[in-house]
């Protein structure tokens, strides 16, 4: 891993790219380090793109990995969609997909490996099935191919609770204990820092609109190969949800990670790594 | 001096004895609940405590049962899990309060909303015998 000195620069380079996402204008912001095969990372629900910065600073990574990140509309430093003061946010898999290929159109991205966290982790599941040709691989961290709802999202969006803080403190039981305390606050500043409602209407994709169920075990792992990794303290996809999924997709290779959580990427970067460099190794040989 | 349970934390009277202390000695963790003012009931096995916070200080504690004693919202679960929870490295599915709610060992019921608008305080507290001493 990276060790930054007062006076160094990261290797990482921002920019915003103009989209059409589902017929809408959309300015995103992403972020991205490192030369070879496209890496493109989707964020977890509520955060953004910065969850994905220590694979960016990472040269076992980056020497042969393009690493790609960029923030939905309404997440990080991408604006809302026009219009969005009077309607309620809602991402549905139809624009998760939109959003996602209309990027790879955009930066005209070959056959990248597409990696997302829970949120992120489901679409790729949806994006292996449904675009094979269009990935090299697809690898799922805390995915699933559904999740039981566990508690009333509305304590998420409303005026007599702060929606940065309500969502910090409810993912926070996420992070595992193991993982470093900086770690374990920045990973917290994504929710603290999100818009309101912004997490809730993630979930509505996460919890409502994307039950894969019926679907996974068409994925075609031969023309898309899965590769699923979730950390054993993850109560919200659990090692169980992945290793059923898992179970579902013929071909597909799934580990459940110790001392890890729902945010390995950004929770505890160095056993992350100790877990996601071998399966770099062998997308990088597909 | 207090022995560690075989389930990991301290034992579930010597938590509660100590846990104003602990509390208290946590600055960070009083100015998280400066705005807390309220009595919540916490069930740890057969026994409820009234727990009375006044600007983030516990201002009270009692054992129960006290009959007729009113309450904003009850937090139960077996004096196990507590144990199991207060661990200084729990294991999964003990290491959160959601993460015993989610799975039956503990339960969360009344007017919700000071917890939710409070809620990092409050799973602040729950957790504080993880830091105690078992030396």
């Amino acid at each position: 891993m990276a060790d930054f000195q007062p006076g160094d620069f990261e290797p990482i380079t921002g920019r915003y790219v103009h989209l059409n996402i589902a017929g809408r204008p959309a300015r995103l912001y992403f972020e991205e380090a490192g030369s070879g095969i496209p890496l493109l990372c989707l964020h977890t629900a509520g955060s953004d793109g910065r969850q994905f910065r220590h694979l960016m600073t990472d040269e076992d990574v980056t020497g042969r990995f393009r690493v790609i990140a960029f923030d939905l509309p309404h997440h990080g430093k991408s604006n809302p969609y026009a219009g969005y003061q009077d309607e309620e946010y809602r991402l549905t898999t139809e624009l998760y997909d939109a959003a996602v290929m209309a990027f790879c159109d955009a930066l005209a991205l070959e056959r990248p490996v597409v990696m997302g966290c829970s949120m992120g982790g489901r679409i790729v599941l949806h994006l292996a099935g449904a675009h094979p040709e269009r990935f090299r691989a697809a690898i799922g961290l805390e995915a699933a191919d559904h999740q039981q709802p566990w508690y009333d999202t509305d304590w998420l969006h409303r005026p007599d609770v702060h929606g940065g803080e309500v969502c910090a403190a409810m993912i926070s039981g996420l992070v595992a204990p193991q993982s470093p305390e900086e770690y374990r606050w920045e990973t917290l500043w994504g929710y603290l820092a999100s818009g309101p409602g912004v997490f809730k209407g993630d979930l509505h994709f996460y919890r409502a609109d994307s039950d894969f169920r019926d679907r996974t075990h068409l994925i075609d792992t031969t023309a898309c190969p899965v590769f699923l990794l979730t950390g054993e303290y993850d109560y919200s996809c659990t090692p169980k949800d992945t290793l059923r999924t898992a179970k579902d997709i013929p071909g597909a290779e799934a580990e459940i990670m110790e001392e890890l959580g729902h945010f390995p990427m950004s929770e505890n970067p160095a056993k992350f790594r100790e877990y996601i460099l071998p399966v770099l190794d062998k997308v990088s040989r597909l | 001096m207090v022995k560690r349970t075989i389930h990991g934390g301290p034992p579930a009277a010597h938590a509660i004895e100590h846990l104003a202390d602990t509390v208290h000695a946590d600055p960070a963790l009083l100015h998280r609940g400066r705005f807390v003012d309220l009595e919540w009931l916490w069930e740890i096995g057969e026994t409820p405590y009234h727990v009375r916070i006044q600007n983030g200080f516990i201002a009270e504690l009692v054992r129960g049962p006290v009959l007729m004693r009113s309450w904003v919202f009850a937090i139960r679960g077996p004096v196990e899990s507590w144990e199991r929870f207060w661990a200084p490295v729990p294991k999964p599915g003990w290491h959160d309060l959601f993460a015993m709610t989610r799975t039956g060992r503990a339960t969360v019921e009344g007017e919700l909303q000071p917890l939710m608008a409070n809620l990092r305080y409050f799973k602040d507290v729950l957790a504080a015998p993880r830091a105690m001493e078992d030396h």
